[in-house]
C-alpha cells in the first residue's frame, strides 16, 4: 500500500513538474520544475530501491547539472526573452506530432500490458545491497565502458571550456 | 529488558531526534552564533554581548524575538513567489542532510547505506535557495552574490567530495555507522591515516559554507550583504539558520568521516579507560566555573540563574557518570555507549565549529580569481593526488603485506610532495601572469 | 508491488512530454531542459526492467546516462553562452547561420 502511494505521489509530481517546464514562460520558473521532475525521479528510483541511484540523481543531476543550468540562465539576460513569442511557428505541426508519437508509444504499452508476458517483477531483495552490485558491475563487467565515459566527460569539459572562452 | 531497550532504539529514538532536530537546532545555531560573538569578542580582546542575561547568555533568545517581529519586506520588483520560498530550500536541505548522521550509537534518525552520500548529496541542494533569493531579488547585488555563490559551491564541492572518496576507500562502505566502525577495527581515526584529505576537507567545508575567509558571496565591503541583501526579518533570519546548520553538518561528516565519530580518543586501549571520567569531569568543572561567578553577577536574578545553570551541568555530570558508576549488566550501566558516544560526537563537532570560527577571525578574506585559483589548481588535483596515494596505501596493505605504520606516511609524505609542487608551480604561475580582470 | 507497465507508462508520458518541449518551443535553454527530461524517463525506463530481471545493468546505464547527460549539459550551456554573446539572442529559430 504505501509503495502504492509512494510511486503515485512522485509519479503525479513528475509530470506535472515536467509540463509545467514545457510551458513555463520565465526560464528559471522552468528550471525549478525540472528540478522538482529531477527530485521525483529520484523519489521513483527509491521507491525502485536504486537506493545509489537515487543519490546519484540527487548528487549529479539536481545538484551539478542544474546548478550549472541555473547558474547560466542567471548570467545571460532575461528580460528580453521574456517578451518573445515563446513557441516557434511550426509549433502546431511539432506538437501534433509529438503527440501521435507519444500516443502510439503509450498506445503500444497500454495494448502490450495485457499481451506481451510480462513476468511478475523480480523481489527488490534480489537486488540488495544494491550500491555493492552496481559498483561490483559497474567495475567488473563495465569496465571499459566506464573509462570510456570518463574519457567523453574529459573531453566535454575541454569542450564547454573552449567554447565559452572569449578568445580563443 | 534489553528487548524493550532495543525496541525504544529503534522505534522512538528516531522519532524523538527528528522532533528534536526541528525544535532544538534553531535554538543551537543561536548559541552557535552567541559563541562565535563570543569567541571573536575574546580574540579582539573585547567582551562582547554581555547584557541580556549574565554574560549574554539570553542574547540569543532576544534576537530569535526581535528577528520574528520585525517587519518581513518584500521588494516590489522581486519575483515573489521564488522570494518567499527560497530560504525554506536552504533550511530544508540542511536540516534533511542531518538525518543519516549518527549521533552516538543510539541517536539517529535513519541509518541509509548510502548515509554519507545523502548528507553531502542533499546538503548540497541548499545552494539552490541561495542562487533562487539572490537571483528572485531583482538586485545586483544579490545577483552577484548568488553567481558568486553557485560558481564557489560547484568548485569546491570536487574538493570536497574527492577528500570524502578517499576516507571513503579506507572505510569500505557509505553507512554512517559503519564508517565510525570502520574507524573503530582500524585502531586510529582516519584523520591520521589521511591527514590531507582532512586539510582538503577543512578548506572545501569553509568554501562551501560560505565562510570567512571565503565569504565572498556575502563580503560586505564589496556586496553589501551578497545574496541576502534584499532580505529581512524571519527570512533573513532562515538564510542566517541554514548557514549555520551547514555549518553543524560539514562538521557532522568531518566528524564522522576524521575523526572518528562517537569513539573517544584511544577507544581500543584499555589503558587509556580513564577517558570514561574526562565528560563528567569537563561537566562538573563547567558546573563550578558557573557557581564561581555567581556571586559576582550585579543582578540577583542572575546570580540565581547562574547558580541555576550550575546545577544543571552538574545533573549533565550526574547523567553520563551514572553508566560508569551503576554496577555491571544493569539497565544504567548499558546507556554508556549512547550518552558517552554523543557527548563526543558533540564535542568534536564543536571543537570543528570553533576552528572555524578561529579561522575566520585570523584570515583576511580572499580575492574572488584567488579562490578559484585554489580550488581549481591547486586542493581539485591535490585532492585526486591523495585518492591515488590512499588507493596505493590500501594496496601496499592489503595485497604486498606492508603495516600500516610504513604505508599511510609513506603516500602521505609522496602526497604532500605533490602538494608542495602544486603550491610551487602555482607561485612561478602567478609571477608569469599578473591577472587582469576580464571585463 | 507496483507493475512494471505502470513505470513505462510514467516514463512514456515524461518522454512525450519532453518531445513536445523540444519541437514547440523557442528558447534553447528549455530545449537543452526538455532533452534532460528525455534522458530522465529513459533511467525510469532502465531501472524499471533492471527491477524486472533482477539484474543491476539498468542501474548501471542508467549511470552512464547520467554521465552523458552532465557531458551534454556542459558542451551544450557552453555552446550557448558563445552564441548568447555573439548574437544576443537565446532563441532556436535564429539560429541559422553555420559560420560568423
Amino acid at each position: 500500500m504505501l509503495d502504492q502511494i509512494v510511486f503515485y505521489f512522485f509519479a503525479t509530481l513528475a509530470v506535472l513538474s515536467a509540463v509545467l517546464v514545457v510551458t513555463r514562460r520565465n526560464i528559471v520558473q522552468s528550471a525549478i520544475f525540472l528540478i522538482t521532475a529531477l527530485l521525483a525521479t529520484a523519489g521513483i528510483f527509491l521507491q525502485l530501491h536504486a537506493e545509489f541511484l537515487f543519490i546519484v540523481q540527487v548528487i549529479l543531476y539536481a545538484g551539478g547539472i542544474m546548478v550549472l543550468f541555473v547558474f547560466v540562465i542567471m548570467l545571460i539576460n532575461l528580460d528580453t526573452s521574456l517578451h518573445q513569442a515563446q513557441y516557434n511557428r511550426q509549433w502546431w505541426l511539432g506538437l501534433l506530432l509529438a503527440l501521435v508519437v507519444g500516443a502510439h508509444l503509450i498506445l503500444a504499452v497500454a495494448v502490450g500490458r495485457s499481451v506481451l508476458p510480462f513476468p511478475e517483477p523480480a523481489p527488490a531483495t534480489m537486488l540488495e545491497p544494491s550500491t555493492q552490485i552496481v559498483g561490483k558491475t559497474l567495475f567488473g563487467e563495465y569496465m571499459l565502458p566506464f573509462e570510456v565515459a570518463s574519457i567523453l566527460l574529459l573531453v566535454a569539459m575541454i569542450g564547454a571550456v573552449v567554447m565559452a572562452k572569449k578568445k580563443v | 529488558m534489553h528487548a524493550v531497550i532495543q525496541y525504544v532504539i529503534s522505534i522512538w529514538v528516531p522519532l524523538v531526534c527528528m522532533l528534536v532536530i526541528v525544535g532544538v537546532l534553531p535554538l543551537c545555531t543561536g548559541y552557535i552564533v552567541l559563541m562565535e560573538r563570543k569567541v571573536m569578542a575574546d580574540m579582539q580582546a573585547r567582551l562582547g554581548p554581555m547584557r541580556v542575561g549574565p554574560h549574554g547568555l539570553l542574547q540569543p533568545i532576544a534576537d530569535a524575538v526581535k528577528l520574528l517581529l520585525k517587519e518581513d519586506i518584500i521588494p516590489d520588483e522581486a519575483d515573489k513567489a521564488i522570494f518567499w520560498f527560497a530560504p525554506l530550500i536552504s533550511v530544508t536541505a540542511g536540516m534533511l542532510a542531518i538525518s543519516p548522521l549518527a549521533i552516538g550509537p543510539w541517536f539517529q534518525i535513519a541509518d541509509l547505506n548510502v548515509g554519507l552520500l545523502f548528507v553531502v548529496g542533499i546538503s548540497a541542494l541548499g545552494i539552490f535557495g541561495i542562487v533562487l533569493g539572490g537571483w528572485s531579488s531583482n538586485s545586483h547585488y544579490s545577483l552577484l552574490g548568488a553567481l558568486r555563490s553557485a560558481a564557489q559551491l560547484v568548485s569546491y564541492e570536487t574538493a570536497a567530495g574527492m577528500a570524502v572518496v578517499g576516507a571513503l576507500l579506507l572505510a569500505g562502505t557509505l553507512s554512517t555507522r559503519e564508517i565510525v566502525a570502520a574507524q573503530g577495527d582500524y585502531g586510529t581515526w582516519f584523520i591520521f591515516a589521511a591527514p590531507v584529505g582532512f586539510f582538503i576537507y577543512v578548506v572545501a567545508s569553509i568554501a562551501e559554507t560560505n565562510r570567512a575567509p571565503f565569504d565572498l558571496p556575502e563580503a560586505e565591503s564589496e556586496l553589501v550583504a551578497g545574496y541576502m541583501t534584499e532580505y529581512s526579518g524571519f527570512r533573513w533570519a532562515l538564510y542566517f539558520l541554514a548557514e549555520y546548520t551547514n555549518m553543524v553538518v560539514v562538521a557532522s561528516i568531518a566528524t564522522t568521516l576524521f575523526l572518528g565519530g562517537w569513539l573517544r580518543p584511544f577507544a581500543g586501549t584499555r589503558a587509556f579507560n580513564f577517558l570514561d571520567y574526562f565528560p563528567s569531569a569537563l561537566m562538573i568543572l563547567v558546573g563550578a566555573y558557573c557557581f564561581y561567578r555567581a556571586p559576582k553577577q550585579p543582578v540577583k536574578v542572575q546570580q540565581l540563574f547562574m547558580m541555576g545553570l550550575g546545577l544543571a551541568f552538574f545533573g549533565v555530570a550526574l547523567i553520563l557518570a551514572a553508566p560508569l558508576l551503576a554496577p555491571k549488566g544493569s539497565l544504567v550501566a548499558s546507556a554508556m555507549p549512547g550518552l558517552h558516544g554523543a557527548f563526543w560526537f558533540l564535542l568534536k563537532v564543536g571543537s570543528y565549529i570553533y576552528l572555524f570560527m578561529w579561522l575566520r577571525f585570523t584570515f583576511p578574506r580572499y580575492r574572488f580569481d584567488q579562490l578559484m585559483r585554489l580550488g581549481w589548481q591547486f586542493l581539485i588535483p591535490l585532492s585526486i593526488v591523495n585518492v591515488m596515494g590512499i588507493g596505493l596505501a590500501l594496496v601496499l596493505h592489503r595485497h604486498w603485506g606492508w603495516s600500516h605504520w610504513t604505508a599511510f606516511p609513506l603516500t602521505t609524505i609522496l602526497t604532500l610532495l605533490a602538494a608542495g609542487y602544486l603550491g610551487w608551480a602555482g607561485e612561478k604561475k602567478d609571477k608569469e601572469h599578473v591577472f587582469v580582470g576580464e571585463q | 508491488m507496483i507493475p512494471t507497465a505502470d513505470y513505462l507508462f510514467l516514463s512514456l508520458v515524461m518522454f512525450t512530454i519532453g518531445i513536445i518541449g523540444v519541437v514547440t518551443r523557442r528558447n534553447v535553454i528549455i530545449i537543452l531542459m526538455s532533452i534532460e527530461l528525455m534522458l530522465n524517463a529513459v533511467n525510469i525506463n532502465l531501472v524499471a526492467f533492471s527491477r524486472l530481471v533482477g539484474s543491476a545493468e539498468g542501474h548501471v546505464f542508467a549511470i552512464f546516462i547520467i554521465t552523458d547527460a552532465a557531458a551534454e549539459a556542459a558542451v551544450g550551456l557552453g555552446i550557448i553562452i558563445s552564441f548568447f554573446r555573439n548574437r544576443e539572442t537565446l532563441l532556436g529559430d535564429e539560429m541559422d547561420l553555420l559560420k560568423w
